[in-house]
């Protein structure tokens, strides 16, 4: 039903041109996963989606191999996910212009934990001496922020170099929460291993859970209920309108907006009290669960169409005024420019991508569960590409999100009685499976032998934006970098894995 | 202008809580109660079995590790007759070992409470509050974010986040522990002035939850730095938060639920 992959295989020696053709021919790089086997070697799978369709090219380097003609030099796009990697399994792609460490610093000699092989690794501790050191000029000095940042934020380290005001150079690193999550899904059982699948991302955890489940459904071949395919939406689209908010939330703190600071943080927690209500759980943990939902709303459907109206039209009401007060727009107009032409070559996701004019939504292009049948249309029109154009995306996207839980009640409303879930097979196979995270399109690869999962990857559009995140800086000055990062929306757990 | 109108309009939101209890603050799950020994027929094994992170002891006598449980349902939805969720949100102990369900009082844990209330006597008027993330999920940080919105609005009981630890009294870490971050968070640490307190936020900070023993660390923070109070949920809502925080300066007892 959902959008399996096609493959293609390859010898290691083809897949760099392979894939570059394929991103020629109006692809975009989607992803790139090493996966461990038992006898050593190491499978390569290079995601590349163009339209509707998703191709997976994959090439397997024998025991022993380590190094193989990498894709950067071809589709820079494989940076971050070469040095990924380069930290996991050892595997060098040859060509790399910088093959720095990104998740986990180690030690050369340092055995890899290389996720799909069942042998446990020891502790690894991060190896600070394999990080670059600073670059230097005349003039020129780093700003470190972070990683215990200057308030209640994620942990990450942004290296400013910077000669006064302007940012000429930054530099990531987002190795210092590295959880070692993708091992830790080898060695739970299918049921538990959604439990961490909702971690990833802690406040995106329907649309991990979903996008997990998708994958078990695909491999058994069962098709969730309808009705929880509508409670699925009804949390995705709730989960979608908290973050876009705490992005919103960060650009007003960051301009100094009190009061509308106060009451954006205010509709934020009513959306999480409405999801409190709807489940018992804040961030809506424990209703995605494999073949369906767990069970019914809390609340019925009137209640909810009554609790969801309230809170859109007092978000509604604000971000209009908000989007009406000069002091507020003139930091973000202008601010933070990814010029589209980055954009496309990178494939952008989400909001990121969508203020740039790159339109690609996971609920349109490869429709999925109950978007399949409910009328949605996704945020176009938005090209200036600065940090106000991701915001109008975010707007313009809350907007939609309310306009879809209400449908999804509505039906809901009317639905029949049946089973919340399936029973699903214990899985066995491969399949990719992909939703529209409120950062953007959200991938999961799954593979599992007689009911044992032996790999899982999320691949979080955090990851695949923050790569892009230096390109935003051409031009701007360091008080800029609060609605930069802000404009982003990342979520650094859901980098550094 | 405007927007002060609209803040106007409003009226007062904020929650009265410590002072009285929150209805809301009640209302979802914030941990797992044990209702009562098991008969004869339950195994222990099965119990224990139950939970993915292993909270379940049950070695002769059911309880439950609150600091590893994740609050996932399991063990309510396999034997309600067993488990329960509890939603009163005052789940924050001192001393780890308070966390473990039902517990008997211990004498030691008593000499800890001194200690800390000693050392936290001057701290009760107002209590700067240091944040770091030690590899947490990304949710813990939104409801510590949310001590500052205008429903719990710590600043009204003289609780403020501060960004440098050289001004704070309290040092809150979320996240599992992660060897990446064991520098930095020990730095932060040295960097603060004495007296000084060390809240443990989060199953995940307490225990590394799901993640316990991966090869990255993730084993709970206690082993980098040296937790006071232990706060469990995964995440712990901000009525939970802010409970810890009121505990580990004194201003409220552990147990007792607010009314």
């Amino acid at each position: 039903m959902r959008h399996a992959a096609a493959s293609v295989s390859l010898e290691p020696s083809q897949l760099a041109d392979s894939v570059a053709a394929a991103v020629r021919g109006g692809g975009r790089l989607a992803a790139l996963v090493a996966t461990a086997r038992r006898d050593g070697a190491t499978e390569l799978r290079a995601l590349v989606a163009s339209a509707g369709d998703l191709t997976s090219f994959e090439t397997t380097l024998g025991p022993g191999a380590d190094r193989y003609p990498g894709l950067t030099p071809l589709v820079p796009a494989a940076a971050w996910y070469e040095r990924e990697i380069h930290d996991l399994f050892g595997i060098e792609p040859i060509g790399h212009p910088r093959l720095d460490p990104l998740v986990l610093p180690l030690r050369p000699d340092v055995r890899r934990p290389r996720p799909g092989n069942p042998d446990k690794p020891p502790r690894l501790e991060p190896d600070l001496a394999s990080l670059p050191r600073h670059v230097s000029g005349e003039g020129v000095f780093t700003i470190p922020y972070g990683p215990v940042r200057s308030g209640v934020f994620e942990s990450v380290e942004y290296l400013v170099e910077t000669p006064g005001e302007d940012i000429p150079h930054l530099r990531t690193r987002v190795y210092h929460k590295h959880r070692g999550i993708e091992r830790r899904f080898g060695e739970l059982e299918v049921d538990d291993a959604v439990l961490l699948a909702e971690r990833v991302e802690g406040t995106v955890s329907v649309a991990h859970a979903t996008a997990f489940c998708q994958a078990l459904e695909t491999l058994g071949n069962v098709e969730p209920p309808r009705r929880a395919q509508l409670v699925r939406v009804v949390y995705a689209e709730l989960e979608r309108v908290a973050v876009h908010l705490d992005s919103i939330i960060r650009h007003t703190e960051g301009a100094g907006q009190a009061v509308a600071y106060a009451r954006m943080t205010l509709h934020k927690e009513h959306i999480l009290r409405l999801r409190a209500r709807l489940c018992g759980h804040r961030f809506a943990r424990g209703v995605v669960v494999p073949g369906g939902v767990s069970g019914p709303l809390h609340l019925s459907p009137t209640d909810a169409l009554a609790a969801v109206g309230a809170i859109d039209r007092a978000i509604a009401d604000d971000t209009r005024a908000l989007m009406d007060t000069p002091s507020f727009l003139d930091r973000l107009r202008g601010t933070g420019i990814l010029p589209a032409s980055a954009v496309a070559e990178h494939g952008a996701l989400g909001p990121v991508g969508r203020g740039s004019g790159l339109v690609e939504d996971v609920r349109v292009r490869r429709p999925y569960g109950a978007y399949r049948f409910l009328g949605f249309e996704p945020a176009e029109g938005f090209i200036e590409g600065d940090a106000l154009a991701r915001q109008s995306v975010r707007i313009e996207e809350i907007r939609h999100a309310f306009h879809l839980v209400r449908q999804a009640l509505d039906e809901l409303a009317e639905s029949e009685t049946g089973p919340w879930r399936h029973e699903i097979p214990a899985p066995d196979g491969t399949a990719w499976s992909s939703v529209e995270a409120p950062q953007g399109e959200l991938l999961y690869l799954v593979e599992a032998d007689a009911g044992q999962l032996t790999r899982v990857k999320p691949r979080c559009a955090s990851f695949h934006n923050l790569a892009l995140f230096e390109r935003a800086f051409r031009g701007d000055i360091l008080t800029d970098f609060v609605f930069i990062e802000a404009s982003f929306g990342v979520s650094i757990a859901g980098v550094s894995g | 202008m405007a927007w002060l109108l609209r803040g106007l309009r409003q009226g007062v939101v904020t929650s009265r809580y410590p002072r009285r209890s929150d209805v809301y603050g009640r209302g979802y799950m914030a941990a797992i109660a044990v209702l009562h020994a098991p008969d004869k027929s339950s195994a222990d094994d099965e119990l224990a079995a139950l939970c993915p992170t292993g909270a379940i002891l049950a070695d002769g006598r059911l309880r439950v590790d609150r600091g590893r449980c994740i609050l996932c349902g399991r063990c309510v939805e396999a034997r309600p007759d067993l488990f329960a969720f509890d939603g009163s949100p005052e789940v924050g102990r001192i001393g780890r070992r308070a966390l473990l369900v039902p517990d008997e009082d211990e004498e030691a844990v008593e000499e800890v409470r001194a200690e800390l209330a000693k050392r936290t006597r001057f701290l009760r008027r107002s209590i700067h509050v240091r944040h770091v993330d030690a590899g947490s999920d990304g949710s813990e940080e939104w409801e510590v974010a949310a001590l500052t919105n205008p429903v719990y609005d710590v600043q009204r009981l003289g609780i403020f986040f501060t960004a440098t630890p050289r001004h704070a009294d309290l040092l809150l870490v979320t996240g599992v522990g992660t060897a990446g971050m064991a520098g930095p968070l020990r730095l932060t640490y040295e960097a603060m002035p004495f007296p000084k307190v060390v809240l443990a936020a989060g199953t995940d900070a307490i225990s590394g939850g799901l993640l316990h023993s991966s090869y990255a660390g993730a084993d709970g923070i206690g082993s980098v730095v040296p937790v006071d109070v232990w706060v469990p949920g995964s995440p712990p809502s901000p009525f939970s938060l802010l409970h810890g925080i009121l505990v580990a300066v004194g201003l409220l007892a552990e147990n007792r639920a607010v009314t």
